[in-house]
Order: C-alpha cells, then sequence, then structure tokens
C-alpha cells in the first residue's frame, strides 16, 4: 500500500461516468469534495458528512459509495458513477428519472441523486422488485419533503417498465 | 398500500391547467445532477472560507481567545472574535421592548453550546479547521438552564440582565367572560404537557456567501435564506447600512427548508461583517453537526391548559398557560411561534370565552426560529390532547366530543374569541366524508378484535385548523395596545408577482416566493398559461429574489404557507392586468369590442367569430416594436407588477383581538396504532388525513405537502428530539442521534380532500404545507394514549419512554464489578470503578504513577507532561480514533496523597472536540505476590462537540481507553494483567473528548 504525504497533493485519476478525469487532492480531501469542488461534478450532494443521509451516494467499482465517506486518493483508477451519468442524453431522462419525475417523487431534489443512484445499481440487479426490498434498500436515504411513499411507487414504476422493455427487445 | 398520484396528461387545450397535476418543469434538472444549489455556484476568485470556532460549554464566562496560533497558519487570512464584529455591527433586533442585546457571536459570554465564538477566515475550509484546532478560548463556566419552567424559579442562573428571572415577555388576554364560564359550568378539565424541541432539518444546510464594496459600503449577499424579507430589514440594520445598500440574493435552488432557512440571517450579518473586516468576499457551508446544534429549532413549550366543560362535552370556556422556551436569544422573529397562533386557540371549535397567559422565556440552548407548523404544534398538542381527557371524563366519544364542539358550517367567515376570521369551510362536512371514507368503522371493528387478544391497539382523532398567509401585524400582539400605538401599525401580507412580455412575445413571471422544493414554478406557468390561453411551456418563470432589482416586500419569502393564496393568486392578477391591455390592443386590431376578446390555444380572438383571431405572440410583441399602434387607452403592455395584500388582516384591536392570518384550512385526521407488547414500539396501521384547503392548484404537489408534512410529524411524534442534558449540553448532534423517519417508519397516509373556495383569495386556495405537522403529531399521541390507557403521553413517544409508562421507571443495575454507570438521562457525568494487578511493589507504582517520563510513556498519544509542582502536571495530548485526532490539554492535581496507598486526582482537560473534568481515587494495595492490587474509583463530566456527536459511545469508548492506559502502564512496570480496564484521568478526559470529533 502506497503511504502518502499527508502535506502533500497527490495526482488522482478515474473513470467518471465513463470520460478519464484527473485533479490533485491532499490525502484528507473527501471523494464528495473532490468531485464537486475539483471537478465541479456538483450534482452529487452532501447532506451529513457521516454517512447517515445518502445524498452522496454514487457507484465506484459497481459498488454503492457512500462519497462523503472515502477519501478521493481512494479511488485512484477506479470507474466512478453519478446522477451526471444516469440520463441517455442532455435533454432526455432515463425510464428511472422520468418514473420519479412522473410520480412527484422530489420536491427540492437535494436527496433525490443519491436515492437515483440506490435505485439505479439496485434495479439493474433486481428486475423485479417487492415494495418490501424497495423500502429496505432505501432506508439508507433520507429525504425531509416527500414523505418516501411517491419514491417507492416511482421505483416499482421503473421496474415494472424496465421488465416490459427488456421483455420486448428479448422478444424481438 | 400506495396510492398512485402521476401526472396527468395534457388534455386538449379547453380545460383549465390550474387543477391538473402536471409534470414539474423544475424536476429535469434536478433530476439530472443540474440542480444549482449555493454550494454548487463558483465564487470569485480569492474568496475566503469561514470555519466559526464554537462554544462548548451552555454558559459561561470568555475570559480569554488566543488566536495567535492560529493567525499563523499558513492560508489563514484572519480570525475574528465578538469585538471585531461588533467595531462593524450594531445588535440585532429583538422581538420585545426590553434591553438586552442579541449579536450574531458571542461577545464576552456564551449562552448555549455551538454558539459562535470566533471565525477564521483562510484560502479554503480545510485550512480554516486546522486554524480554528489552534485557538485557545479561556471559558468560567456559569451556571445552566435548560428547562423552561426552571428557568423562571427563583434563584435559576440569568442569562440577561435585561430579562430578569430569564422572563423576556409574560402578557395575559381575556376575551368573553372566562370566569364566569367556568364558575357555572359542571366540568372542568385540566391537561400539563411538555412540547419538546424538534427541527424539520433540511438536508441542505445553511449557505452564505458575502462581500462589501468599501467604497460605496453596500453588501452583496448570497444566501439560501427563504425569507420572511422583514429580516432583510433586521441584517441591514445590523450591517449598519440602509435597505438599499444590502443586496441579497438567493440561489436558483434550495434543498428544502420548511421554516428552518429563515434562521441563517445571523449568518448574514456574521459573514458580511468578515467580507467587510477582510475586504474580501467570504463563503461559508454549514455542516451537519453545526446545523443540528446551534442553527435554529422550533420552541418547546410548557402548557397548561383547562376547559370548562358542560356535560354533553361542549366546551365553554378555555384558560391557557403558556411558558414559551426561545433558547438563549429572542432572535427574529420571535416570539412570534407563539403569537401566530392567537387568533386561533380555541382551534376548529367554537368556543367564546378564553383566558390566556403567555410567558417567554430565555434557557441556555440554541434560539429558536421558523419550523414548519410554527406554533401549530405546541397549541394542538395541548388542545386536543385535553378534547380526548374530556372524552374520557365523560364517558364520551372523543370523536362525538369534537362534532359537538366544531363551529357551524353556516356561521362562517367566523370570528374566534381570540379575533381570527375563519374563512370558509364545513367541518361536520369533512368530518362525516373522512368517518366513510377512511372507513372508521372498520378500524374500530379491528381495535375491537385485536384488544380481544390482549394486543394494544389504538385510535386517535384529531380536528385542526391550519392558519395560512400569516399578518405581519400578529406578532404586535406580543405589545400591548398602548406600546403599539406608539410603534405605529403593522399589518398586512404584501404578495407580489409580475408579468412581463418580450420582444417575440414570450411571457416571462417573477414572483418573490422564494421556493424550497415546492414547485412554484410549475404552477405559476399553469396559472399564467390559463390567462393567456396558452401552454404552461410557453411561461417561463423565475423565482430566484435580487432586493437591489425585484418586486418584494417584508411579506415576502417561503413561510405561512403562502405561495398558493397569496402569491399564485397575485400572479394570476398581473397576468390579468396584462391581459386586459392586450384585449384592448387586439380589439383595435380585430375590430371588436374589448370585452368580446378571449385568450385560448396561442390566439387572442373574437368570442362571436373565433376565426376573426390574431396569434398571441403578434398582439404581445407589439408594445416593443411599435408603441404608436397601440389604443390611447392601453398604455404599454410590457411588463405589470402587481402587489396585493387582502384588506382582512388588520392590526390587533385594543381588546387584542388579531386576525392572526388569511385562510383557515380544515384538516379531520384519525389513525389506528398498534404498539408492540415487548419493544414498545408504536406501528402505524392506518392514518387517514381529510384536508379542506380550499382550492387545488396542483393535486400532486398538495398531496406532496401532504405526505411531507406528515413524514416529518410521524418523526416529532415517535423519533425526533433536540436532547439537552441538565448542564444545557446538547446530545443530539449526528443524524444517527438525532432519528429521522426513513422508509422503514412511514406509510402511505389515506389523504381525502373536500375544496371549500376562500372567498378572501384571488384562486379560492388556501396554505396546506403546515397542517400535518400541526394534526399529526398530537393524533398519534392519542391513537398511543388509547392503546396503552395511559392519561399522560410526552413526545416523542419512544420505546424507553412508553416503556416507563407501561412498566415504571427501569430499576438500577445490579451492584458491583468493574463497570462504568450507564449515563443517566439527563446526566452527563461518567461514573466507574475497577480494579487490576500490577507486577511489582505499591512503592513502585506509586512512583511511576507520581513520574512524568513514565506517564508520558504510558498514557496513548501522550506528547509532553510537564511537572508544575510535585501535585501539579500539564500534559498536551493528541488522541483519535480511527482517523479523527484531536490536541487536548490536560491540567491535574492531586490530593490527599497517602504514599504508597492512595491518591487523589482532580483535573480538567480542553480540547477542539471538548471538554471534562474528573475526579479520582486510586488504592493500592500489596497483592501478597510482591505485585500491587490497584483499585480506583472516578467520576468524571464531559462536554461539548464530543457529547453531542458521540453520547451514546462514551461508556464502551471509556473503557477501552482506561484498559489501553492501564495495558501500557503493566507493561512499564514489567507485566501483569488489567481487569475491566484501569485509570488514568490524562487518558480518560482527553480520549472521551476525543472521541468521534468530526472533521471535514
Amino acid at each position: 500500500m502506497t503511504r502518502l504525504k499527508a502535506e502533500q497533493r497527490h495526482a488522482v485519476r478515474f473513470t467518471l461516468n465513463g470520460k478519464p478525469v484527473e485533479g490533485e487532492a491532499e490525502p484528507r480531501m473527501l471523494l464528495s469534495d473532490f468531485l464537486r469542488h475539483q471537478l465541479g461534478a456538483t450534482g452529487t450532494h452532501v447532506g451529513c458528512e457521516h454517512g447517515v443521509c445518502g445524498a452522496c451516494t454514487i457507484v465506484v467499482d459497481g459498488m454503492l459509495t457512500r462519497s462523503c465517506l472515502s477519501l478521493a486518493v481512494q479511488v485512484d483508477g477506479c470507474e466512478l458513477k453519478t446522477v451526471e451519468g444516469l440520463a441517455p442524453s442532455a435533454d432526455r431522462l432515463g425510464v428511472l428519472q422520468q418514473a420519479l419525475r412522473r410520480n412527484h417523487a422530489l420536491q427540492c431534489g437535494f436527496c433525490t441523486a443519491g436515492i437515483l443512484m440506490s435505485l439505479d445499481h439496485y434495479l439493474a440487479k433486481n428486475p423485479a422488485p417487492t415494495e418490501a426490498e424497495i423500502r429496505d434498500l432505501l432506508s439508507g436515504h433520507i429525504c425531509r419533503c416527500t414523505g418516501y411513499t411517491p419514491i417507492i411507487r416511482a421505483a416499482l414504476d421503473a421496474a415494472a417498465e424496465l421488465a416490459s422493455s427488456s421483455k420486448e427487445t428479448s422478444d424481438a | 398500500m400506495l396510492q398512485a398520484v402521476t401526472s396527468a396528461n395534457p388534455g386538449n387545450g379547453d380545460e383549465p391547467w390550474v387543477g391538473r397535476s402536471i409534470e414539474r418543469v423544475e424536476d429535469a434538472a434536478l433530476l439530472s445532477g443540474r440542480g444549482r444549489f449555493i454550494d454548487d455556484l463558483g465564487v470569485a476568485p480569492g474568496t475566503l472560507h469561514a470555519t466559526i470556532l464554537r462554544s462548548p460549554h451552555a454558559h459561561a464566562d470568555i475570559l480569554s481567545i488566543d488566536a495567535e496560533a492560529a493567525k499563523r497558519l499558513p492560508g489563514v487570512a484572519a480570525v475574528l472574535t465578538g469585538s471585531d464584529v461588533k467595531a462593524v455591527t450594531t445588535s440585532l433586533v429583538v422581538g420585545v421592548k426590553a434591553p438586552v442585546e442579541c449579536w450574531p457571536i458571542a461577545i464576552d459570554r456564551v449562552r448555549y453550546i455551538g454558539e459562535p465564538v470566533a471565525v477564521v477566515l483562510a484560502t479554503d475550509r480545510a485550512r480554516a479547521e486546522d486554524a480554528a484546532e489552534l485557538i485557545n478560548v479561556e471559558y468560567s463556566p456559569r451556571g445552566a438552564v435548560v428547562d423552561p419552567l426552571g428557568a423562571i424559579a427563583p434563584g435559576a442562573p440569568v442569562l440577561h440582565d435585561g430579562f430578569p428571572g430569564n422572563l423576556a415577555s409574560d402578557r395575559s388576554f381575556r376575551y368573553g367572560d372566562p370566569e364566569q364560564a367556568f364558575a357555572d359550568a359542571p366540568h372542568r378539565f385540566a391537561i400539563d404537557i411538555r412540547y419538546p424541541r424538534n427541527s424539520c432539518t433540511p438536508i441542505e444546510t445553511y449557505g452564505v456567501v458575502a462581500s462589501h464594496d468599501a467604497g460605496e459600503d453596500a453588501y452583496e449577499v448570497l444566501a439560501n435564506f427563504q425569507g420572511p424579507f422583514s429580516i432583510h430589514t433586521v441584517i441591514a440594520r445590523a450591517l449598519k447600512v440602509p435597505g438599499n445598500r444590502l443586496r441579497l440574493r438567493t440561489p436558483p435552488d434550495s434543498g428544502g427548508s420548511f421554516g428552518v432557512k429563515q434562521g441563517v440571517f445571523p449568518y448574514i450579518v456574521l459573514i458580511g461583517a468578515a467580507a467587510r473586516i477582510t475586504g474580501r468576499p467570504v463563503k461559508w457551508i454549514e455542516d451537519r453537526l453545526e446545523h443540528l446544534t446551534a442553527s435554529v429549532s422550533a420552541t418547546n413549550r410548557a402548557t397548561k391548559l383547562s376547559a370548562a366543560v358542560a356535560v354533553d362535552g361542549k366546551i365553554l370556556a378555555l384558560d391557557w398557560d403558556q411558558v414559551e422556551d426561545c433558547g438563549a436569544h429572542l432572535r427574529a422573529p420571535e416570539p412570534a411561534t407563539l403569537y401566530r397562533m392567537h387568533g386561533n386557540l380555541t382551534g376548529a371549535y367554537d368556543i367564546r370565552h378564553v383566558r390566556i397567559r403567555n410567558r417567554v422565556v430565555v434557557t441556555n440552548k440554541t434560539p429558536t426560529g421558523l419550523n414548519r407548523g410554527f406554533g401549530g404544534p405546541q397549541v394542538y398538542f395541548a388542545l386536543e390532547r385535553l378534547v380526548q381527557r374530556i372524552a374520557i371524563g365523560l364517558g364520551l366519544d372523543p370523536l362525538d366530543v369534537i362534532k359537538r364542539n366544531l363551529i357551524d358550517a353556516d356561521a362562517f367567515p367566523y370570528r374566534t374569541a381570540t379575533g381570527a376570521l375563519l374563512d370558509s369551510g364545513n367541518y361536520q362536512e369533512a368530518v362525516a366524508r373522512a368517518v366513510e371514507q377512511g372507513r372508521l368503522a372498520e378500524l374500530k371493528a379491528k381495535r375491537d378484535a385485536a384488544r380481544a387478544q390482549g394486543r394494544l391497539y389504538g385510535i386517535g382523532f384529531t380536528a385542526v385548523v391550519e392558519p395560512s398567509v400569516s399578518n405581519m401585524g400578529y406578532i404586535t400582539t406580543v405589545l400591548t395596545a398602548a406600546e403599539r400605538r406608539k410603534a405605529g401599525p403593522k399589518n398586512g401580507a404584501q404578495a407580489t408577482a409580475t408579468v412581463g412580455l418580450d420582444p417575440v412575445g414570450s411571457v416571462t413571471v417573477h414572483v418573490a416566493s422564494v421556493p424550497q422544493g415546492q414547485g412554484h414554478r410549475t404552477v405559476l406557468s399553469q396559472v399564467v398559461a390559463d390567462v393567456f390561453g396558452l401552454q404552461p411551456k410557453d411561461i417561463r418563470v423565475n423565482t430566484e429574489i435580487d432586493t437591489a432589482k425585484d418586486a418584494w416586500s417584508i411579506a415576502s419569502g417561503n413561510y405561512a404557507s403562502r405561495f398558493a393564496a397569496a402569491v399564485a393568486g397575485t400572479a394570476k392578477t398581473a397576468a390579468e392586468r396584462v391581459a386586459g391591455k392586450l384585449a384592448r390592443v387586439a380589439a383595435s386590431q380585430l375590430n371588436v369590442e374589448p370585452a368580446d376578446i378571449t385568450f385560448a390555444k396561442g390566439f387572442v380572438a373574437s368570442k362571436h367569430n373565433p376565426e376573426n383571431r390574431i396569434a398571441f405572440s403578434r398582439v404581445a410583441a407589439l408594445s416593443h416594436w411599435s408603441p404608436g399602434s397601440l389604443p390611447d387607452d392601453a398604455g404599454h403592455t410590457i411588463r405589470e407588477t402587481v402587489f396585493w395584500t387582502p384588506p382582512e388582516l388588520t392590526p390587533p384591536d385594543d381588546e387584542d383581538r388579531i386576525n392572526s392570518s388569511l385562510c383557515h384550512g380544515f384538516i379531520f385526521d384519525f389513525c389506528g396504532v398498534e404498539i408492540d407488547p415487548i419493544t414498545l414500539e408504536t406501528r402505524i396501521d392506518r392514518y387517514v388525513t381529510m384536508h379542506d384547503c380550499g382550492t387545488i392548484l396542483h393535486p400532486g404537489m398538495v398531496n406532496g405537502q401532504i405526505r411531507g408534512g406528515f413524514a416529518q410529524a410521524l418523526g416529532a411524534a415517535l423519533l425526533e428530539e433536540y436532547a439537552y442534558a441538565e448542564d444545557g449540553s446538547f446530545l443530539t448532534g449526528t443524524l444517527a442521534d438525532y432519528l429521522l423517519p426513513t422508509t422503514t417508519e412511514v406509510p402511505e397516509p389515506e389523504i381525502f380532500h373536500m375544496e371549500t373556495a376562500s372567498p378572501f383569495t384571488p384562486l379560492g386556495a388556501k396554505g396546506v404545507g403546515e397542517g400535518n405537522c400541526m394534526s399529526t403529531p398530537v393524533c398519534l399521541a392519542n391513537a398511543v394514549a388509547d392503546a396503552l390507557g395511559v392519561a399522560d403521553v410526552t413526545l416523542p413517544l419512544v420505546p424507553s419512554r412508553l416503556a416507563e409508562l407501561v412498566r415504571g421507571a427501569e430499576p438500577p443495575p445490579p451492584a458491583g464489578g468493574a463497570t462504568t454507570a450507564a449515563v443517566r438521562e439527563g446526566d452527563r457525568r461518567l461514573r466507574g470503578e475497577g480494579a487490576a494487578s500490577v507486577k511489582g511493589a505499591p512503592e513502585q507504582v506509586w512512583a511511576m504513577l507520581l513520574d512524568p517520563a513514565t506517564l508520558q510513556s504510558v498514557i496513548p498519544g501522550c506528547q509532553r507532561v510537564d511537572k508544575v509542582t510535585d501535585t501539579h502536571f500539564r500534559a498536551d495530548v493528541t488522541l483519535g480514533i480511527g482517523p479523527v485526532n484531536g490536541r487536548y490539554r490536560a491540567d491535574v492535581e492531586l490530593f490527599d496523597l497517602d504514599p504508597p496507598r492512595a491518591v487523589t486526582l482532580r483535573g480538567v482537560a480542553t480540547g477542539a472536540l471538548g471538554f471534562g473534568n474528573a475526579e479520582g481515587r486510586i488504592t493500592l494495595a500489596p497483592d501478597g505476590n510482591g505485585g500491587t492490587r490497584l483499585s480506583y474509583i472516578y467520576d468524571a463530566a464531559i462536554g461539548g462537540k464530543v457529547a453531542s456527536i458521540g453520547g451514546r459511545l462514551l461508556d464502551g469508548a471509556t473503557r477501552v481507553i482506561i484498559g489501553q492506559f492501564f495495558t501500557a502502564l503493566a507493561r512499564k512496570a514489567g507485566g501483569g494483567d488489567a481487569e475491566g480496564g484501569g485509570f488514568s484521568l490524562f487518558a480518560l478526559l482527553a480520549k472521551a473528548v476525543s472521541l468521534l470529533g468530526a472533521r471535514r
């Protein structure tokens, strides 16, 4: 394991939403701060910085990760996915994003990025979730605006839509 | 069960857009990571970043602040203390007449945990925090008081000399003839309640970016402030500039507020002052610990409420005695929480005789401010708990008592005894529909069946009037009529909207409503599209505010649920004013009368001959391109700004009657809860909530407000409390201590609607955002009281509290053993005892304990130990768990020396993460094998940041620290084992305060 000098800035390179990025960070810099303030990827939000609220959740090498509990230097060489990588194009929303909009599953939108990342990651592996499973998954996210139930409805809607579209694709 | 409320598909264009759940224009950006929250926006090059050093004491004098080491750190531009800030500002205005000051930073004295003591400004946040750790502040603690009744008890520590006995205000009111009503009534019921402290805690914290132009002495501030903009005058005054030299702007997005972001204003003053002193822009983003500890909270309140009651359950009179706890400073607009409900102290009931005593007290807790529900939860918890008690006392059904007292449907508009003018409603009909649609009969059968099986099942009811669009003058009810006459009238609720047309005829709307996620832009696009016969996507709405350029008033902002009722209606009025002028323009072009003009499907047309039409954009653009073509009486059509205030919002009258709000929605809730007989966890089986919020503009958003308020209220009822120890330590500084509801606790409420339009608002709408925060806590409490068959329940209804109710207080643990005593509620002292075996004779161990070199080598993280005298040591210790390190200074003295048998140690340790003091006695005895049997007993108190964030882990961690120390001591002595730990005052103090420190 490389030992990093606390007082120095170190080069950090990784893949963010499929594109190579790089910057410099002191060893103590949080990944959430690096994404937001060094790379300008401000879609990932910071709500508590102690791993409870879930707003900063991203995907690192295929694993859901609290970016506020990770250091930037830890993800050198990794593949990261954040909310900015979810939409198929800048002017279109993906199926999950559309489902949240249709179900009024967000109000202020501050916690939404983390919730989207958890759901996107989960639905890819669990195409037919139950309400109980979605509630369990999202218990690691705090939303103060919606009362959660529209988010759960949106997740189930999106799962159903994704399942039917993949069925159509496989039938074709 | 989930109720689907998905967006409506656009229809054929004939039916209005208002009333439809169209998709929100806000959502695409928020769902794609393109929101623009305050910390997402860049800052000017050279901007300094602020961190705030805060008080670890609830009440103390500041003896000295040594910031020299901090100032020498590279990157640090300045360290400001109270005197620096005081030199460029004046005290914040206090809401009552008293010789009391209120500063955004401590001046010579701290009065609550988390009060700002110094501001460090550096090139980046991390360096600012590094520097803050190097500031040495010497405090002399004072006695603290956290209980509102304790604060006004004789001999209580006094916070402000200008508030003798900690009493900021004491007013009594009398309406009708309450004394006679109580004398005549056959029954009298009373309830004594404590409403706890909590907060709606948005997930985005506070943020401020400020700069100062010395040439013009003008401030420019960007803050996620939510209003009311009456506070703009408070900020400008504190910064010593006229209002036109304080340009206050808001970012495009805000991550929730629920009233809480009103409380950012003292930090606007603080960061503004920092920008002025340093001559550079300054940015500050609050962290979560700061937010929970020291941002703002709802008031906690002690209430005694009595009712004079007839035999049939009719309430004849009420007698309120409210003691409101506003925390350490009476910050604007407090004591508004207490007076916001003044007109509504009789709730949904027809009660003509009311007596009130309102006292406002200060305590050593964070100052209070706006919070969703704003006074409603506190009032309705008392009133609706009392209604249940009346029913039980008279052997009546609680629902029957509610129905017997509801205001008659034909009585509207109804003037309450205390002055509110209830605009409209049919409460009986709403209750009947809820009972029917919510299947109350089935729920009762379920309760009976559950109880027959011995299960704990209860049903609760609540009827609530939800006030909205507050009267800017209600707060003056705290003043006497004579004081009000002297101060001049205050009243109204000026809302403003601007509708503009550009040179291609597209429509722009601006309002000063400062949404925090509610979707104002979407609703306004619907409202204005209907007026112009356009589609919502044709209307571009801007809700940012810039006080230098935009239309605004003191009533602007996002509070009192005023958007739908006041702001949306004002936008409609502004659009209609533009449309009226466009109709005249179109009439002259189409050769018809203006009355024959209609706006539909993108055209301005003749009603009689729809073929005779002209494109809207063409008519709309004409005023830009060819003002000469306009008819003489039309004037320009480019932009209209409308200010609207309802005439019903008059100032308090000489008898102290106040119409505190314009609109009054009605809510009737009932619920079934089941309580686990073993864990005493409360599970909501069904929650029914009936709302009459007048005309509904967007059903999806109305239900969103109801669900969101319900979830927050569920938290207030079952989970949330800003907990303080008796010494003022704040105990809930993380989201693992201050528990918010998650998906595992929040069910889908069954929502029903009735629409009785308000006659006082342009769209017939009333506010809907806060109702469930008022109704749900007490509805759940009533259900829990019903389930357990108990008379008194206190929020939050956590299992441990219910266990005490049902099973009595928990017995003390069995005595003996090397244990650290459990921390009792309200007691921050850690007590413990234990013993250990060490090789070496007592004389040898004794010498080690008194030898600085030995101590330095065995105390974990010890940098140095200085021997001041033979019995007085000073130590510097750097300790941490995991990645969290903290530096501490310990000062220890030895007493009652009995060498080599016993010694008492007493000392204090202070550091960035908190402080501790402790006393312990160590006794040494030969173990018979040439070694020493060492036993110890200690008593320590720990406060500051560590108590807020690590309180629940202190016991276990203390044992670990002691163990570490003793293992090292035993090793030094040449082997041996510790049993259940050992004792080191240095290590205990220093390590305990270093637990889980939060560093960015």
